[in-house]
């Protein structure tokens, strides 16, 4: 059988390892339109447009990136004005306190001053009275004195009283010892 | 025709031979030859719809077109070849593989139902266009004796075995390689497409038989053996390219 196969393989006019002419030659041709039309014309228009994506593609990177260190420098500018606006609030607190703290003080001052003042008045009007009411009442005494003298010696003895200036000199003493005493 | 007695009509190299569509002045005008030439207008007419109006935003079917085409470019060239060396025979790849794809898929279309790559011409022309451009490669790159030496695996460290090597290395890359390189397509599609008409033609054949289970057998193998072949179609169009780009890469490079 196998004789009979090899007979019949070999009685068949085309061996499938010869290739017939004609089909080379539309072999050839249809390879060559394909490999000529990508060559030419599809292969360059894909790689333009994919060259152009990558172009693309980088641009948006590179975009995204100028606008990542432009948000960044707003950042910190906006930290920095953060940072400024707070030390200035820190400051502006700090000087109302002070300035609060100096105008309470001279407040106080002011008071002081003038409850001084007020004291000082005060003391010096009582001294101004006690003085007057003191020489009032020597007079007072001195002639009620006399005038009790007077009764008890007969005789007026105001006058002379007067210019001896007894009377006077006994309230001297008396104010020295009471001096004194205490 | 051979017949032995039950009437079966067991596929062959018949099989593989088409009457002409038409003649003109001689020349016969087979279906296969059709197919050829629709394979062409199929593969530009593809990629033309996919980069024709090709935008930097690309639709689905550009998306595709892009798919296979960096896949031959990346996967293939620039794996073998490299970037910087490998550019300039993009187009030659690309255009190869996705010949020889569509070549082999009109094995599974109907109406087609023929791979045309199981015709040896085919094969042949393109193993032949790789095996003129890395020749033609080799002698440009390294000069005459140089490109002979980068054929032959010359190498003197090799001492006394030399001439036997060059003599090897000579057949084996001068007559051995194109033939290996169109035969490996040739016979896997030839050999796919026997098994196809042999179970398509049983599942019918045992229909009128009396052995009826034999028919739904029969055409479950069809329908395993086509989505077989159609892993097998890719596969042999990329090992196809696969090894143009290594001839290529073989020729470029320095030492061999």
């Amino acid at each position: 059988m196998i004789a009979n196969l090899v007979q019949l393989a070999a009685e068949e006019k085309e061996n499938p390892l010869v290739p017939p002419g004609p089909e080379l030659l539309i072999g050839a041709i249809a390879f060559a339109i394909v490999f000529f039309f990508f060559w030419k014309k599809l292969l360059p228009t894909i790689n333009k447009v994919l060259e152009e994506r990558r172009t693309a593609i980088e641009g948006g990177i590179e975009e995204a990136e100028a606008m990542k260190v432009e948000a960044q420098s707003v950042l910190e500018q906006y930290k920095a004005q953060l940072a400024e606006a707070r030390h200035e609030a820190a400051r502006l607190r700090q000087e109302a306190q002070e300035q609060g703290a100096a105008l309470i003080a001279e407040m106080r001052a002011e008071g002081q001053r003038q409850r001084e003042e007020i004291v000082t008045a005060g003391h010096s009007q009582i001294e101004a009275d006690r003085k007057a009411a003191a020489s009032a009442l020597r007079q007072d005494v001195g002639s009620l004195a006399t005038e009790l003298a007077g009764k008890l010696v007969g005789e007026s003895l105001e006058d002379h009283a007067r210019q001896s200036r007894v009377i006077d000199r006994f309230l001297d003493e008396l104010e020295e010892k009471a001096e004194a005493a205490r | 025709m051979s017949d032995n007695g039950c009437g079966f009509p067991a596929p062959g190299l018949h099989s593989f031979m088409f009457e002409p569509l038409f003649t003109v002045g001689g020349f016969e005008f087979n279906k296969v030859m059709l197919l050829a030439l629709i394979t062409s207008v199929v593969v530009i007419g593809f990629f033309s719809a996919a980069f024709g109006k090709a935008k930097v935003v690309p639709g689905k079917l550009q998306m595709v077109g892009e798919a296979g085409y960096d896949f031959v470019r990346r996967g293939i060239v620039y794996e073998t070849i490299g970037k910087r060396e490998g550019e300039k025979y993009v187009p030659l790849m690309v255009s190869l593989f996705f010949f020889i794809w569509i070549m082999n898929i009109w094995s599974v279309i109907p109406l087609a139902q023929f791979p045309v790559s199981s015709i040896i011409a085919y094969p042949a022309v393109l193993a032949g266009v790789v095996y003129v451009t890395w020749m033609v490669l080799t002698f440009k790159r390294h000069g005459f004796a140089g490109g002979f030496k980068n054929i032959t695996g010359y190498d003197k460290s090799l001492g006394a075995v030399l001439p036997l090597v060059v003599v090897i290395e000579f057949f084996s890359n001068v007559f051995v390689r194109p033939f290996t390189h169109a035969v490996r397509l040739f016979a896997n599609m030839f050999a796919g497409h026997l098994l196809l008409v042999m179970f398509t033609v049983a599942s019918w054949y045992l229909l009128n038989s009396w052995l009826v289970v034999g028919a739904g057998v029969s055409f479950a193998m069809t329908v395993v053996m086509i989505m077989f072949e159609l892993f097998v179609q890719a596969v042999q169009a990329y090992v196809f390219v696969l090894l143009a780009c290594s001839y290529v890469q073989g020729a470029l490079s320095e030492s061999h």
